[in-house]
């Protein structure tokens, strides 16, 4: 018998071993293989606040978590490959960012638990069927913008307001998404949607100036095409009265009154807590789909005034950034 | 390297060993630097989503995906040999034209497989796991692909086609109808890549309008590579090389996602495979070279 063959064998009679030993020893180390499809600021920030999550549940790296990370340098062929990779490793977890490494992962395996992050809409892209109870081996959190939580926003900041006016590029795949879900929420909440559709951004001060009329507000959603045109919403706003919000906190300190806005460390911290939940025993299947937990307030109140408007003071003290 | 990663090498080595082999005919059999390929892959996985998503048997989708890369591949080919366009400029027209194409066909940037009957549905049923049948059914894909274009090049009209592309004027001095002969490699060319194209989604699951990143340099570097690997100007040789580079081009990407052991960081990956493809072609050279060095002189 050659050396090699005999440490197989030792290895193989360790584990068997160690399976006989139960959980407490076999769980010693824990994997978790983490993927994007490229490197990017927002992603990155995920992946780092996974890490964190993991730590702060005492799965920390060098000492009892294996924590491996690809990149797939913004080539879907190696992301397919990366997800073969780690499929073929068996960690205890996969975590992919983005949708099309999501895609890839849960193509590539239907048992090792996945937690996906990062990832506008889990159902069109057919990660899950039922987000509230997924099934099967996958969930994770989607960075959906929370419209709901705008709307109250809204509704806190200004009661009267009856139709809100939206504008949006109807060829951003990602703001359809958004607009449809826009039209939902309002509803649930008694209010009217005026849409305005914006295809570039020079359209966007023609398209403002079109709802001034019919609606209370102005709510501007995370869309490319549009944000980049921002200012000619405040300044339609600002003429005519009209407060105008945003989906996005960068937006605040360009003009806009208010925003509820994430981070995506915290969106990684969210995904890092349900993949603890699966280290210790949870079934993937069983936790649902989350949407953004944690979100931070932007104020402008010298916008506000300028719109006819005073932010509650309620408003103001949750306020994480106030734009003087 | 698991089992799992290196059957997952081979799978995608042989879904680019067909990319690989319209590359081939494209800028070796016809000499036409083509990068419609970039817009031809995601082509022919947008039209087998779009087809499987409405309900259209994945074959006949599959077969559809062919006919619509064939169809850039002849768009690109009329662009150059009616309006005289240079070759490299009417690809990228046809391939930047694609990108808009692509998402006319989707309707959407990115369209899921994961719940929809594919040509990879009934490998489910085996008793095998996937991460093998997938490459088997494949292989069997490319095998026939192989055998089917080595046929046609050494047919007449793919001697044809191979004089075009040596020397278009002698070829029509022969009575070689050099323009037809071009669109007809170039549609070949173009239906293998969206074959690729259609096969990648149905393995991974998706469709998505960034499909075609790169796919013109792993195309080129398979090729370049299998002629290295396997040297010989005979055309079964030739083409099987391809197939070879796209595997062999795999399998260093496979281990250069395993470099981290060496302290390497993930973002070095790109790096670390060129660097390994680099040593791989520039090694038989040298080694020829210090034999003829060492060898005996007369």
């Amino acid at each position: 018998m050659d050396w090699r063959r005999r440490t197989a064998l030792a290895a193989l009679f360790t584990t068997s071993l160690l399976g006989l030993a139960g959980p407490s020893l076999a769980a010693e180390t824990r994997t978790v293989a983490v993927t994007a499809i490229v490197e990017h600021p927002a992603l990155d920030a995920t992946r780092d606040g996974i890490k964190a999550a993991l730590k702060d549940a005492g799965f920390e790296e060098g000492k009892n978590l294996r924590f491996i990370y690809e990149s797939a340098q913004g080539n879907p062929s190696t992301a397919a490959q990366i997800a073969r990779k780690f499929v073929g490793e068996n960690p205890d977890v996969i975590v992919p960012i983005s949708t099309p490494s999501a895609q890839a992962v849960v193509g590539a395996t239907k048992d090792i638990p996945v937690v996906f992050t990062a990832v506008t809409d889990p159902v069109a892209a057919k990660l899950v069927t039922n987000p509230e109870k997924p099934g099967g081996n996958v969930t994770g959190v989607t960075d959906l913008s929370p419209i709901g939580r705008h709307l109250d926003l809204v509704l806190e900041i200004t009661p009267k307001v009856k139709t809100i006016g939206t504008i949006y590029n109807p060829g951003e795949a990602n703001s359809l998404v958004l607009i449809d879900l826009l039209e939902k929420e309002a509803a649930s909440r008694g209010l009217a949607v005026k849409k305005a559709a914006a295809p570039k951004s020079a359209d966007v001060l023609q398209a403002a100036q079109s709802l001034v009329k019919s609606v209370d507000a102005i709510y501007v959603p995370t869309d490319n095409t549009v944000v980049t045109a921002l200012e000619a919403i405040v300044k339609i706003g600002r003429q005519n009265k009209l407060p105008v919000y945003a989906g996005d906190t960068d937006s605040v300190p360009r003009g806009a009154i208010a925003a509820l806005g994430f981070n995506y460390f915290d969106v990684g911290r969210q995904t890092g807590r349900i993949v603890t939940r699966v280290l210790n025993g949870e079934k993937p299947g069983a936790i649902p789909v989350q949407g953004i937990e944690i979100t931070e307030l932007a104020v402008n109140p010298g916008a506000a005034e300028a719109m006819g408007v005073k932010i509650p003071d309620a408003v103001m003290a949750r306020a994480k950034t106030v734009v003087k | 390297m698991s089992t799992v990663a290196l059957l997952g090498a081979i799978e995608l080595g042989l879904i680019y060993g067909l990319v690989a082999l319209g590359v081939f005919l494209s800028f070796r059999v016809l000499d036409f630097p083509d990068l419609t390929v970039d817009g031809s892959f995601p082509l022919g996985a947008a039209v087998v989503a779009t087809a499987v998503t409405s309900g259209i048997d994945p074959w006949l989708g599959t077969l559809l995906a062919m006919a619509a890369g064939a169809l850039a591949g002849l768009v690109t080919a009329v662009l150059n040999v009616r309006f005289k366009i240079l070759h490299l400029l009417a690809s990228i027209l046809t391939m930047i034209a694609l990108y808009s194409i692509n998402l006319r066909i989707m309707g959407r940037p990115n369209i899921a497989l994961l719940t929809e009957p594919t040509l990879m549905t009934p490998l489910e049923r085996l008793s095998l796991p996937l991460y093998a049948t997938r490459p088997l059914l494949l292989a069997a894909v490319v095998l026939v692909c192989v055998l089917l274009l080595i046929r046609f090049l050494l047919s007449e009209i793919g001697l044809a086609m191979r004089a075009t592309g040596a020397n278009p004027r002698m070829a029509e001095a022969q009575g070689i109808a050099v323009g037809g002969i071009t669109c007809l490699g170039m549609a070949l060319s173009n239906a293998l890549v969206a074959l690729a194209g259609a096969l990648f989604a149905q393995a991974n699951g998706f469709a998505d309008v960034t499909l075609g990143t790169g796919t013109i340099v792993v195309g080129l570097a398979a090729v370049i590579i299998g002629e290295t690997v396997l040297p010989g100007r005979s055309v079964p040789v030739a083409v099987v090389g391809c197939v070879v580079g796209s595997l062999f081009y795999r399998v260093v990407v496979a281990l250069a996602l395993e470099a981290d052991i060496l302290g390497l960081q993930a973002s070095d990956l790109n790096l670390i495979t060129a660097v390994l493809v680099g040593v791989a072609l520039v090694l038989p050279a040298t080694r020829a070279k210090l034999m003829a060095r060492l060898a005996p002189v007369r």
